[in-house]
């Protein structure tokens, strides 16, 4: 048995649309597969793990905290990815973004107004910029590969953080606990409905950022630039467009994305700088970014679904007893699928049971 | 004498995965397809070996465990970037993070147990060379099978005819294709070796290195053994040389923590991260000198016409 591709004349519009549903429902078997090995009733699993976390308000608010991050990381890996320049250290301007921006509360305490925020944020951004610039100028500069790069990043990001939440930035009245101290109010991102649940305004970032971004590559020469460079970088150097430039552009963004977000989950959901910030939003937003197919604004929809396994991750491990990873493979499921689902759109696919006869070899 | 050939021992253990794993993914890498899922076999081989080895009571099943866990996986990789044509960078991706969520669950009832070691295995006579007899010959047995892979896939890609196919595959598929050579079937065999190597790799964490379980225990080195790969030029007995260099940095920094030297800890685990990031912009500095070495196909999918 083997498969058969044929190039289609054009991409399907068709499956263009239909293949992240088509992902999904694959995804939904396999899991459903997987709930049966495990010994559950699948149609149970599959209830509390994908519509119970969807039937309680506070859920519902957790939804969105979880949501925030993942959408904002993914918005920017998927101008990153679009201009084929792979950032996977999102993990590590995450990290860096919510260390530089909670020096303000931390080294600056007494500094409360309303400036303390925007601050922060702008500062959060700044953090992850940076930390993406690495890649990117060794990339341009040397030549090393920026994949490796980006994610060797994270992992040093990760000790340093550790570092500063246990050493030089705790608290002195933690009871030698790692952590720093609480961010005052002024520094902490309000809650939209702080009487029902936990969602905090940067699910409003979050969106914000993916029209934007999307406005910017529908509707602007940059974006123009994004889409011709990853397609075809032959083309865009012959139109004149700076294959360095854009690898900075995409780094940047992405980067500073990320660490408005590492920003936004330290200020808004934790309120306070902890050795660690993520349960790998940087890595599961790669999920989402493609997903959402690479368009900011399908990042929106793809970031509330990744959203939803975190928390039916947890909703599987307190009503059915079994391990919150689930959730985790649940995610490596999906993008698996979607990455598969994708060759519809642009290859007819056949399954062909037996060997061809040698004779249809030599058509074509 | 004894610390410094303790020292050593040590060193050659802590690159023996890396060696291993590095080296299935030369041979992956050579056919042209770029494998970035090695994390995520190399954590299912761990598991996998620890937990076969528990239910079986014996290494060498949970050993072989490792070996068919990892190469299972890379299948899975196989059919999405080969059959399906699908992008290997995300794909590879992909199962690294497919790799570390079941391993994770598959391993939580493992966490904490008592694992097995496997046991070295003294070669007679040669284990009794003064000095270098003990590093040499007195070790386990995959420390053995990673010297006995490393010379034996530079024999197959140098020195036999189906190495030259397959190098050739990796430089220019349309033209591998149009000689009448089955580019998706070595491809296959390739990215399976790859993974099983990588299996390997993880069984040699959990069974000899820390004989447990703990989540996430690979930590990076499928990573490292890719960089090592592009630090060696694809080249076999380079990735050896790599890979004690590594062993070196890593096993230096935990001397450096247990003696105290004043530098935090987390600034001396970094290291390794570190050093892998400089010898990266070292070795790809020349970029004449890395195109001329790395695989002209390498990444790109390849849809046989017929």
């Amino acid at each position: 048995m083997r498969i058969e591709l044929q190039k289609r004349p054009t991409p399907s519009a068709l499956y263009a649309v239909l293949s992240p549903f088509i992902a999904l429902g694959l995804t939904l078997i396999a899991g459903a597969i997987m709930f049966t090995i495990l010994g559950k009733n699948p149609v149970d699993a599959l209830y509390s793990f994908f519509i119970e976390p969807l039937t309680e308000v506070w859920s519902i608010h957790e939804l969105t905290v979880k949501a925030a991050p993942l959408i904002l990381i993914a918005v920017g890996l998927s101008v990153c990815y679009r201009s084929n320049n792979w950032n996977i250290g999102a993990e590590g301007q995450f990290i860096m973004g919510g260390i530089l921006g909670s020096l303000v509360p931390i080294l600056m305490p007494g500094f409360q107004s309303w400036l303390t925020l925007p601050l922060m944020l702008l500062l959060g951004m700044a953090g992850g910029a940076a930390w993406g610039a690495i890649p990117a100028f060794l990339k341009t500069r040397f030549n090393t590969n920026e994949i490796l790069v980006s994610l060797m990043l994270v992992y040093t990001a990760q000790l340093f953080l550790d570092w500063l939440a246990r050493g030089v930035l705790r608290d002195p009245n933690g009871n030698n606990f790692p952590g720093s101290i609480r961010f005052p109010s002024a520094a902490q991102l309000p809650e939209i409905m702080p009487s029902q649940g936990s969602a905090h305004y940067g699910i409003f970032l979050a969106i914000i950022a993916a029209v934007i971004i999307w406005f910017m590559l529908s509707f602007t020469l940059n974006g123009f630039q994004v889409r011709v460079l990853g397609a075809n970088p032959r083309a865009g150097r012959f139109a004149g467009f700076s294959q360095t430039r854009m690898t900075y552009f995409a780094f940047l963004l992405s980067g500073g994305l990320a660490g408005l977000a590492g920003i936004a989950e330290v200020s808004g959901a934790i309120g306070q700088l902890r050795e660690t910030i993520s349960p790998g939003y940087g890595f599961t937003a790669i999920i989402v970014a493609f997903l959402g197919r690479l368009s900011p604004l399908g990042a929106i929809a793809a970031g509330f679904m990744l959203a939803l396994t975190y928390l039916g991750g947890e909703a599987a491990q307190m009503t059915l007893g079994i391990s919150d990873k689930v959730g985790r493979v649940f995610q490596g499921l999906l993008l698996f699928f979607v990455l598969g689902c994708d060759t519809l759109i642009n290859y007819q696919v056949r399954l062909v049971l037996r060997k061809a006869a040698p004779a249809a070899g030599g058509q074509g | 004498m004894d610390i410094a050939q303790n020292i050593l021992l040590t060193i050659m253990t802590a690159a023996t995965p890396l060696l291993i794993a590095a080296i299935g993914e030369l041979v992956v890498e050579r056919s042209g397809v770029l494998n970035l899922g090695v994390e995520g076999m190399m954590v299912i081989g761990a598991v996998c070996g620890f937990a076969a080895t528990i239910l079986s009571g014996s290494p060498w099943i949970g050993m072989l465990a490792a070996i068919v866990a990892g190469a299972v996986a890379s299948l899975l990789f196989g059919v999405l970037t080969l059959s399906l044509a699908a992008n290997q960078v995300a794909t590879g991706l992909s199962l690294t993070l497919l790799g570390l969520g079941l391993s994770g669950m598959i391993g939580e009832s493992f966490v904490g147990s008592a694992g097995i070691k496997l046991a070295s295995l003294d070669i007679p006579v040669l284990s009794d060379i003064p000095l270098i007899g003990r590093l040499i010959f007195g070790q386990d047995p995959i420390f053995y099978m990673s010297l006995i892979l490393t010379g034996g896939v530079a024999w197959f890609l140098f020195r036999t005819r189906a190495g030259l196919t397959l190098r050739a595959i990796g430089d220019n598929h349309a033209s591998a294709h149009a000689l009448g050579i089955n580019v998706l079937k070595i491809r296959y065999l390739a990215v399976m070796f790859g993974g099983a190597c990588a299996g390997l790799a993880g069984a040699h964490l959990s069974l000899v290195y820390t004989p447990q379980w703990v989540e996430n225990m690979t930590a990076g080195r499928g990573w490292i053994a890719l960089a090592l790969v592009v630090f060696a030029s694809w080249r076999p007995w380079r990735v050896l040389g790599g890979a004690y260099l590594f062993g070196a940095v890593s096993i230096g920094q935990l001397h450096a923590q247990a003696l105290g030297i004043g530098i935090p800890s987390q600034f001396l685990s970094a290291l390794p991260y570190v050093a892998t990031i400089v010898v990266l912009v070292i070795i790809s500095r020349d970029r004449r000198l890395t195109l001329m070495n790395t695989p002209a196909s390498l990444g790109q999918a390849f849809v046989p016409d017929r």
